[in-house]
């Protein structure tokens, strides 16, 4: 059994739907990315796994989040909070959305392990400065004492992340982590995700629009495309062999060494927005493989033999150009 | 007639200072956020800049159309000293010279039609259209840039970043110009659209025998799109690379190389190397900038700026331990 099984999950904010069917699953020392445009509910996911989608007018309509045996979906708010910061922490794009820009940062780190683990001060002090260094900020003892706006964004990013990790949880949802910080720090950050699930075994779900970040780090990827998932499979495999039109076509965008030029074509068209969400394949608009079901059938997330799952009327079909 | 010069725009020593003050009182400060730039554009190439946030891509791109009045040093448009022109004179030659902005339509009314906003460089350079001159103008540029005719009477908030970008593209091509500067054109958009745009632009470019100055922090990007590619680390130009593929010497830009990730599972980066922060443009260090970063730093490195210096190929670096 997965630590974290999500089961055909749809949610509802005000009458619109903007996750239809999601499922996934990720196990201890394992990176899941969940990967789309923007758009394609991704953030959603997230808040919906972490229990807070009330806090935006948003209910679960239907499926299942377990986590470690507990059911999520219809767990009372105040057992949600012993989980959410304990056993599952967040991670969000823009660092100052989690600090306190008045609070020192490490005060901000100690107070989680505080909380949740129930050290006392000096404890929680040893505790913070040991996890600063151990994401390799420079005089972790110093940066202790700084604000937040004494540091680089980078470096903001990294208390961010200490922070999930001051109670030792289970799970850490990072939803675009490195978005907003430049490719060598971005590089930084990544390898150092990386690295924590490798050595402390939690489970990892990398939130990203950047397949070269799926590529690098991820070993199992789910791609999203307008609230429903278009394929999932094992990092290795889903490159080597994309068998979902969307997730060939999103590789193609992406330059790579040896491209010919003229070569990069990009995806006809646009993402929809949620209120014309077409009928049918919700790709069929912009799909090269498109035939005569496609605009009227939702295609159903099916197993292939490859231990792929995809959902397409035509997954089947091989198609060459990509290899 | 003579042979055109090989190099549309000559930049000679380039520099930008910024003052600014903290606070009412506070101390002076000044930034150096382009520094003793010279570089050439070759006519019908696309003359690629790469560097992390701050490292004074946009200035650079602001002091090459003259948006912005270098401190030092000066740029040279088909033998012409732009700093030399008066603004009428620039307003002229402004046909020739175009910038695409990151969102071209953030500086736009938003109660302009799309219509409205391609005839825009017409008022501004005081040509008169008739109505009929001006519903031709409106469709040719539309076509273009691949837009339906449809689009002509929509508002901006009806329109994708994806056709946003693309009008902005059309905006600049009003006079036919010989010189596009694309400032970050897709830094904001999803991968599928960028390659939609990334395509557009390589077309127009054979169509039009455009010359670019594309700017982007992405260098898989400019890898793919870009003739020569100038990589620039806190002001200062730190490499020139004369291909796309060839080998980076300076350490920035190997650093730049293994941070960028390939598409691909089977290529991972060992990325356990890299350190550091960025330095504040506001107290860059004596010597050279990334001397903090880097692995083969020295007291020389710590002491004086390497200056650029270039091999036969035109392969420049600025640096006193070059990679082989
Ligand atoms: N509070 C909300 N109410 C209604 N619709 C919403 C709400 N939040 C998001 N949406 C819509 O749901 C869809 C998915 O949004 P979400 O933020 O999950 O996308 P995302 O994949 O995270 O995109 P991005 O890459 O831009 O962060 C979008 O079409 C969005 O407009
Ligand atoms: N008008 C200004 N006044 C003061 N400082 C400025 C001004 N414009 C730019 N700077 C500073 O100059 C430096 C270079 O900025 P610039 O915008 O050219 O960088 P950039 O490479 O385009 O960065 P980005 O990738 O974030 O767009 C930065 O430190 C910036 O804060
Ligand atoms: S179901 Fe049809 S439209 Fe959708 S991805 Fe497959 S072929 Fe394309
Ligand atoms: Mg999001
Ligand atoms: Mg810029």
């Amino acid at each position: 059994m997965a630590l974290l099984a999500v089961r055909d999950l749809s949610i509802d904010i005000a009458g619109i739907k903007p996750l239809d069917g999601i499922g996934f699953a990720v196990d201890k020392g394992e990176i899941l990315g969940i990967v789309g445009e923007s758009g394609s509910g991704k953030s959603l996911t997230a808040l919906t796994v972490m229990g807070l989608l009330p806090l935006i007018g948003g209910r679960v309509a239907r499926g299942s989040i377990r986590f470690d045996g507990t059911e999520l979906t219809t767990l009372p708010e105040p057992d949600f909070r012993r989980l959410r910061g304990r056993r599952i922490a967040f991670i969000t794009q823009n660092p100052m959305t989690s600090l306190d820009p008045v609070m020192r940062v490490g005060a901000q780190i100690d107070q989680v392990s505080r909380l949740h683990l129930g050290l006392d001060a000096k404890a929680a002090q040893a505790r913070s400065i040991a996890l600063m260094e151990r994401l390799r900020l420079p005089s972790a003892a110093t940066v202790y004492h700084h604000y937040p706006h004494q540091l680089s964004g980078g470096m903001k990013q990294r208390i961010v992340i200490a922070m999930a990790l001051a109670a030792d949880p289970d799970l850490i949802i990072a939803d675009e982590p490195t978005t907003a910080l430049d490719v060598t720090i971005q590089a930084q950050i990544v390898q150092l995700l990386v690295e924590l699930v490798r050595d402390r075994g939690v489970a990892l779900i990398l939130i990203t629009h950047d397949m070269g970040v799926v590529a690098q780090a991820c070993d199992r990827v789910v791609v999203l495309y307008a609230g429903r998932v278009a394929e999932s499979h094992g990092v290795q495999a889903i490159f080597a062999a994309p068998r979902h039109p969307y997730t060939q076509a999103l590789i193609r965008c992406i330059p790579r060494d040896g491209m010919a030029p003229g070569s990069l074509a990009g995806i006809p068209g646009s993402v929809p927005s949620v209120a014309n969400y077409p009928a049918g394949c919700r790709f069929h608009p912009r799909c090269d493989r498109a035939g005569a079901p496609c605009a009227a059938t939702v295609p159903p997330l099916e197993h292939l033999p490859s231990g792929a799952e995809v959902a397409c009327h035509f997954a089947e079909t091989r198609e060459v150009a990509n290899a | 007639m003579p042979e055109p010069a090989r190099d549309l725009v000559r930049i000679r020593a380039l520099g930008k200072r910024f003052d600014s003050r903290k606070g009412l009182f506070g101390k002076r400060r000044s930034l150096k956020a382009v520094s003793d730039v010279t570089l050439d554009i070759p006519r019908g190439k696309v003359t690629g800049v790469v560097g992390e946030s701050g490292c004074g891509k946009s200035t650079l791109a602001r002091l090459v159309v003259r948006l912005l009045r270098p401190s030092d040093g000066n740029v040279m448009f088909d033998g012409v000293d732009l700093g030399r022109l008066s603004n009428r004179e620039m307003r002229r030659l402004r046909r020739r010279i175009q910038m695409v902005f990151q969102d071209p339509y953030s500086a736009i009314d938003p109660r302009y039609t799309v219509a409205d906003a391609l005839l825009e460089p017409f008022q501004v350079q005081g040509t008169r259209l008739s109505a009929q001159q001006a519903r031709d103008k409106v469709t040719e540029l539309l076509a273009m840039v691949r837009l339906g005719q449809e689009l002509a009477r929509s508002y901006p908030h009806q329109l994708s970043g994806g056709q946003r970008q693309r009008i902005g593209i059309a905006r600049a091509l009003a006079f036919k110009p010989d010189f596009l500067v694309l400032d970050e054109p897709t830094a904001s958009l999803d991968v599928s659209i960028q390659a939609q745009i990334i395509a557009l632009l390589e077309q127009l470019k054979a169509e039009l025998g455009l010359t670019y100055l594309f700017i982007s922090h992405d260098l898989g990007l400019v890898r793919y799109f870009c003739d020569r590619i100038v990589v620039m680390y806190l002001g200062r130009v730190v490499e020139v690379l004369p291909a796309p593929r060839a080998k980076p010497r300076h350490p920035y830009t190997r650093t730049l190389l293994d941070s960028t990730f390939a598409p691909d599972p089977t290529q991972r980066r060992d990325i356990s190397r890299l350190t550091g922060e960025i330095a504040s443009a506001y107290d860059l260090p004596a010597g050279c900038a990334f001397a903090a970063r880097c692995a083969f730093a020295d007291e020389t490195c710590r002491a004086r700026v390497p200056l650029l210096a270039a091999d036969p190929d035109g392969h420049a670096v600025a640096c006193f331990h070059p990679l082989t």
